[in-house]
């Protein structure tokens, strides 16, 4: 069988494709931004002191870690409007039930890294801005937040470009991002090396560009440039 | 030394679980003075003075500071730290914030100053502690000495009634800690109101005004300097004065 390049280029440049990158690329970006701001307080609440509140939020990291993403998306999609009528509402559409299926997963594994960050973060620091009289909100917004931050940036980025692509398994659920254009594409065609590698280039392009933004990212944050002459490791 | 105690402990206790801390603790003092305490490790020289600020809570007895009772109804602790400037043994610097940057972030977010206000300040405290070169450097460059100078001045900065030191030169290569002790000198000369935690008798000798001496929680006894290390009054003193001269 002869790779067809024409084939191959007008995939590329077809408005499916990019529509379908788009869709993959903002149902990453819309969910993982759900999971970091359901996961931080989730957090915070683990590494606290409430009981009640701490097995709440362990349980919830329990379950929606050992769900399968698929069954997951499967269950949004098809089982939860027989239970809530709300969702059997014309608005539920694919995309709405993969951000919340994928949220749901992904703030389970977001709350481990942010636990993980913020417990990195020394006893001291909290100590010396208590001690200054700043308040306990100054604290964590001024001085714990932006060092965990740093520590969690790297580990972040791995599960954005993990969920990039596990978002192609919405494709069970008739969503038309990236892999379900292309699914559909070979099917009609039986083109498979053409379409399929002009999808790979878009996750490519679209990973290489995450991993670019975090290097630059990471740059920034990089406050302390270690092995000066005379540091101690006393404070880091 | 007349009137109010300006800062006050009486009777305090703390305990860790089983373990008893601090067992029926009693100091006063007044405006102006420098305390230096002095123990072996474990005897609760720093949670008592964690205590005072409120780092940690007491479990009984009473601490007031300036009058105004710590954890009593009505009363900010938040707002009582402002006036009560803490030094650590590691420094505690904010690692992702300038020398500049550290010293300005709580006068700016409590007392309600400008920017340029709280950067004017900061230099000035900078270099009272000699150190205004280093304004624009991160902690992380700096040496342990250096590190030490900027956490005091970052203390100054919210311009305390009171300073507490945790051991401050503890964690210091030896040759780091004069400059350190140097600038805490002329604090104390300046008329600060100051408790120390040091084993740097030297500097007790130089500065205090009275020389505390815990042991395994207690106030043991509390002299004048020169009083305290020619003529210890208990036996555990003695031996403590003992094992810190034959180091």
């Amino acid at each position: 069988m002869e790779f067809d390049t024409q084939v191959f280029w007008s995939a590329l440049f077809s408005a499916a494709y990019l529509k379908g990158a788009l869709i993959t690329l903002s149902l990453t970006v819309i969910g993982h931004a759900t999971a970091i701001v359901v996961s931080l307080p989730m957090a915070l609440v683990l590494n606290g002191s409430n009981r009640i509140a701490r097995t709440l939020a362990s349980g919830y990291v329990l379950v929606f870690r050992a769900v399968p993403q698929l069954l997951l998306l499967l269950f949004v999609w098809n089982a939860l409007p027989q239970f809530i009528p709300i969702f059997r509402e014309p608005w539920f559409n694919p995309f709405l039930a993969a951000w919340l299926a994928l949220s749901l997963n992904e703030a389970a594994y977001q709350v481990e890294i942010n636990r993980s960050a913020l417990r990195s973060v020394d006893h001291g620091q909290g100590a010396a801005g208590i001690a200054l009289g700043l308040t306990y909100t100054d604290v964590f917004r001024f001085i714990v937040f932006p060092q965990a931050a740093r520590i969690a940036i790297a580990p972040t980025v791995n599960e954005f470009i993990t969920l990039l692509k596990i978002t192609s398994l919405a494709s069970v659920i008739s969503l038309q991002e990236l892999m379900t254009v292309t699914q559909i594409e070979v099917a009609r065609t039986f083109q498979f090396s053409e379409y399929y590698l002009a999808a790979l280039i878009y996750y490519l392009v679209m990973v290489f560009t995450l991993m670019a933004i975090q290097k630059r990212v990471e740059r920034r944050f990089s406050w302390a440039r270690s092995g000066m002459p005379g540091a101690t490791g006393g404070a880091r | 030394m007349s009137g109010a105690a300006l800062i006050r402990v009486d009777s305090v206790r703390k305990n860790y679980g089983e373990f008893t801390a601090l067992e029926n603790v009693n100091l006063s003092v007044f405006q102006g003075e420098k305390i230096v305490v002095c123990g072996p490790s474990g005897s609760g020289k720093s949670t008592l003075i964690r205590c005072i600020n409120g780092l940690e809570r007491h479990d009984a007895g009473t601490i007031t500071f300036d009058g105004e009772e710590l954890y009593a109804s009505g009363v900010s602790l938040t707002r009582i730290r402002r006036h009560v400037g803490m030094v650590f043994q590691n420094f505690n610097l904010f690692p992702h914030l300038s020398v500049l940057e550290n010293c300005i972030l709580a006068p700016k977010r409590t007392q309600g100053i400008s920017d340029a206000q709280a950067r004017e300040r900061a230099r000035g405290y900078l270099d009272r502690v000699h150190i205004l070169d280093q304004a624009d450097k991160y902690p992380g460059e700096l040496s342990g000495g250096q590190q030490q100078r900027v956490a005091i001045a970052r203390a100054l900065c919210m311009e305390p009634r009171a300073m507490l030191f945790d051991e401050p030169t503890s964690a210091l290569d030896p040759e780091m800690i004069g400059e350190v002790l140097d600038v805490m000198t002329d604090l104390a000369e300046s008329g600060m109101t100051m408790i120390c935690v040091t084993h740097e008798m030297g500097f007790a000798r130089r500065v205090a005004d009275r020389v505390v001496f815990m042991d395994r929680g207690s106030i043991m006894e509390t002299s004048q300097p020169d009083e305290f290390f020619a003529n210890p009054q208990t036996e555990r003193a003695a031996a403590f004065l003992q094992k810190l001269l034959h180091l």
